[in-house]
């Protein structure tokens, strides 16, 4: 049964960690574009 | 399908968990492996996804050579990324459930070592796209990812056509299976077809951003007033 269950959290620890750095990319950019639109 | 995509991201939530309820309560135990066996349930999608998005890279580079469309350019940065998160699941996934199987975690079997080739020439076109600085980058790529897709038939096919320590299939391989096993095989496979494709649009999104956002910083850079010493 350990098995069976570490596949099944691997599998989820590796589509929420990959999902974690699409929304940390997008918060990025988000606050890049921000501060071109500061600028002067 | 902006609009779209929160009821769309709802449905495959909804569709994930009950393909997760199908899988670990209603299918039934598999009588030689045990319930080590249920790992099927998302080793099989798992890799379908992997290929589904691998296929949508190669369309997408052929399209970005014949037309030079930068959506389709994107579009392949994105479908080759969310592939390789797909297959690194499906190479984790199957040593954990050989271990207890054949009692070997790996094995350079046909199947198993061309998934790894398949992951690995993936692993370095994204590399390329992301270390290249050359302005050709895009057409380099496109043609490294028509050649990668070479790579997927001969990955299906491997364990039909040679002897290998992978079992042969059961779904169109002759063999039978029962119906709850299938029902729940079929929810995780539609499940995790429809995640992958969300979750491909959203990296798409970010990559169409992120290029609009260089070009603007570009063109702002280009039309800054210079001083004149």
């Amino acid at each position: 049964m350990s098995y069976l269950y570490a596949a099944y959290i691997v599998t989820w620890l590796i589509h929420l960690g990959y999902i974690g750095t699409l929304v940390q990319r997008y918060s990025r950019l988000r606050r890049e574009m921000q501060e071109l639109e500061r600028e002067p | 399908m902006k609009r779209a995509f929160p009821i769309l991201a709802i449905l495959t939530a909804i569709l994930l968990a009950y393909g997760l309820y199908q899988a670990l309560w209603v299918a039934p135990t598999e009588k030689t492996m045990g319930d080590v066996q249920r790992i099927f349930y998302y080793h099989v999608p798992s890799a379908w996804t992997a290929g589904v998005l691998f296929f949508a890279n190669f369309l997408a580079s052929i399209a970005y050579l014949v037309w030079r469309n930068t959506k389709a350019d994107a579009l392949a940065v994105a479908s080759a990324e969310v592939g390789v998160v797909f297959c690194t699941i499906v190479l984790v996934t199957g040593p954990i459930w050989a271990r207890p199987v054949w009692g070997i975690w790996w094995t350079w079997d046909l199947r198993l070592t061309l998934t790894l080739v398949l992951w690995l020439i993936y692993v370095s076109y994204l590399l390329l796209r992301r270390f290249s600085t050359s302005g050709q980058t895009p057409v380099i790529a496109a043609v490294l990812a028509i050649f990668g897709t070479l790579d997927i038939p001969l990955v299906y096919f491997s364990i039909w056509f040679f002897r290998t320590q992978h079992p042969q299939p059961v779904i169109g391989g002759g063999g039978s299976i029962d119906p709850r096993m299938l029902h729940a095989f079929f929810i995780n496979l539609v499940a995790f077809t429809c995640f992958g494709i969300l979750v491909c649009w959203l990296r798409f999104r970010l990559e169409v951003r992120r290029r609009e956002f260089e070009e603007t910083q570009a063109l702002e850079s280009l039309l800054e007033p210079r001083s004149v010493s």
